[in-house]
């Protein structure tokens, strides 16, 4: 299950403005998946290794070879708000 | 201030940018330091949808000659987490960095402080990327201040080690030799510039005090910006008081992070968020795990340099040197390379140590060069000290042709030559200049024969002010002393 509190708390990590409502409707819609995907706990996993990746790959590398980077104005194509060839954000708080 | 009845206990916690030429993640140049902001950017490390970082083997390969040299356990499972948050300096809302399956765990370093020796603990040392630079636009450029902020991601992306000691330090000194020892391994490793001033190493330390004799920790602080020795020293210094006093007025330290403020000498707090800091750990599903073979390891271990400490202990041991020389000698690659290059060609191993750490370094020290940097070559110094030992010239003269050839970078035998500076020893010239010298100073011969021994020197002086230095000065006093008794 969920909280009240925990929905609270997530909805901060992710800057979202909830109202009342919302907070009712989400911990009850959490809490229902969570359940659900609890499901999952059922399965015998004794003897079966973590994994945090389905594929068997490891150790996949690049070389330190530098190539050319993309232009600056193509950079700052997406920004809102650009100076002086940075991107501009708002006073940090 | 300093509390005999306190003591500190300190952790550091160490940023090394590496000096790759690409990114972790990316191909983008890692030399990205002082150019225009954002014109070493590319998709993945401006944290566009859809692309996929690739990890650069030689960052990894670089992050474990790391911990090799800091004595780490490096286990085979190693995996990167996303650690994240909300600031700008990540354009992707997260930094790729290591969690609970870091590269390294568990190694020592052994630091000198005075005759002291200790193993510093060190809890892990792990693989992440750098974030991006902000400025902060407002009257005073401090954050709290600012009216906005600019970003600058050329930074993003490059390869950064993270390194955590056990929180066995004890005192702002134990930590200033601690970063040195640290910053002369990276240094020799050759992985780093450790470029302080450019924010290639940074450090920030955990500080709390107690009483001595308690068993328990007191609160501790987090200080930030300790970016060069003297202010990690000056920083730790001031914390450690404060600290101090806070506690002997009946108040309580509170956990915070502050920063070290190095044009005032002090540290401030940082406006701090009530709620406790929630990074939300995962693997990072774009990245696949390593698996960091014993056979990988041994097969880097084998192209390991000769660390500082394993050439100090070998300089003792092979050239019969002191510690303290030793260690002086050693600290840095280049004075231990130029050492033992000037011994291939003048095997004299202490007269060699005293000219470099005296002479050598004072002329280092004036002109603001490195070692390697200087017209004074290890061929330079093994031709002066060869003059000085076949008595071609006397040990002053020595002193004053170091000076002229370290600022012409001219060989020392040539400038012995274009200035006839050759030191005379022909007695029979000297004996002549001793006549000259009895004759025109009665009062000190007198002196000499009322019993006043010193006269000698004053004597010998004037043999010396004839021949501008160039008179073997043991051969002088002999004359003089034959001829003073003669008469």
């Amino acid at each position: 299950m969920i909280s009240r509190e925990d929905v609270e708390h997530i909805a901060w990590l992710a800057r979202l403005e909830l109202t009342e409502e919302e907070i009712e409707k989400f911990t009850k819609q959490l809490g229902q998946i969570l359940e659900h995907a609890g499901k999952i706990k059922e399965v015998d996993t004794r003897n079966i290794k973590p994994t945090s990746h389905p594929w068997p790959l490891k150790n996949v590398f690049r070389e330190d070879v530098p190539r050319e980077s993309i232009p600056l104005e193509k950079a700052l194509k997406n920004a809102p708000q650009k100076e002086s060839g940075a991107f501009m954000v708002p006073k940090i708080t | 201030m300093v509390r005999e009845d306190y003591e500190a206990i300190i952790g550091l916690e160490i940023h090394v940018e590496l000096s790759t030429e690409s990114k972790m993640f990316c191909s983008c140049s890692a030399r990205s330091f002082g150019a225009k902001p954002n014109t070493f950017t590319c998709p993945v490390c401006l944290g566009m949808p859809g692309v996929l970082p690739v990890i650069n083997r030689r960052a990894v390969e670089d992050a474990i000659l790391v911990a090799i040299s800091l004595n780490c356990s490096i286990p085979e499972f190693c995996q990167f987490h996303r650690k994240n948050y909300f600031y700008p300096d990540m354009p992707k809302n997260y930094q790729i960095s290591q969690y609970d399956y870091p590269l390294g765990v568990k190694g020592w370093v052994e630091i000198e402080v005075g005759d002291q020796r200790k193993k510093v603990g060190i809890a892990r040392v792990h693989m992440e990327e750098d974030t991006g630079k902000l400025i902060h636009i407002g009257e005073s450029g401090r954050i709290s201040e600012a009216d906005y902020s600019l970003v600058d991601f050329n930074r993003a992306g490059i390869p950064l080690i993270e390194i955590v000691t056990e929180p066995v330090l004890r005192t702002p000194e134990e930590a200033k030799e601690f970063m040195k020892t640290l910053r002369n391994i990276l240094l020799c490793l050759g992985v780093s510039d450790c470029n302080m001033e450019e924010g290639s190493l940074r450090c920030d330390a955990n500080v709390s005090v107690r009483k001595k004799g308690e068993t328990s920790l007191g609160v501790k602080t987090e200080i930030k910006n300790l970016n060069s020795f003297k202010a990690l020293q000056r920083g730790l210094e001031y914390e450690i008081e404060r600290q101090i006093k806070l506690l002997e007025s009946g108040e309580s330290v509170t956990q915070e992070t502050r920063h070290f403020d190095a044009d005032r000498n002090i540290t401030t707090a940082l406006r701090t968020k009530e709620e406790a800091h929630d990074y939300r750990y995962f693997p990072d599903p774009d990245l696949v795990p390593l698996e960091i073979s014993s056979e990988w390891v041994e097969r880097l271990r084998a192209n390991l340099p000769e660390l500082p400490q394993e050439r100090k202990k070998r300089f003792q041991r092979e050239y019969g040197l002191g510690s303290l020389e030793a260690k002086l000698l050693t600290e840095e690659k280049a004075w231990a390379d130029y050492f033992e290059e000037v011994h291939r060609l003048f095997p004299q191993p202490k007269i060699i140590a005293n000219w470099m750490l005296t002479e050598l370094a004072a002329l280092l020290n004036q002109s603001g060069l490195k070692i390697d940097q200087s017209a004074f070559t290890p061929r330079h110094l093994a031709d002066l000290l060869k003059l000085l030992d076949k008595k071609v010239i006397s040990g002053k003269l020595a002193k004053i042709i170091i000076e002229e050839s370290f600022e012409r970078g001219v060989l020392p035998s040539i400038i012995v030559e274009e200035k006839g500076l050759v030191q005379i020893s022909d007695e029979v010239e000297l004996r002549k200049l001793v006549e000259q010298v009895i004759a025109e100073n009665p009062q000190a011969v007198a002196d000499y024969k009322r019993g006043k021994k010193q006269a000698v020197g004053y004597l010998v002086g004037q043999v010396m002010k004839l021949t501008q230095g160039k008179a073997n000065p043991q051969i002088v006093v002999r004359l003089l002393e034959e001829r003073l008794k003669l008469s």
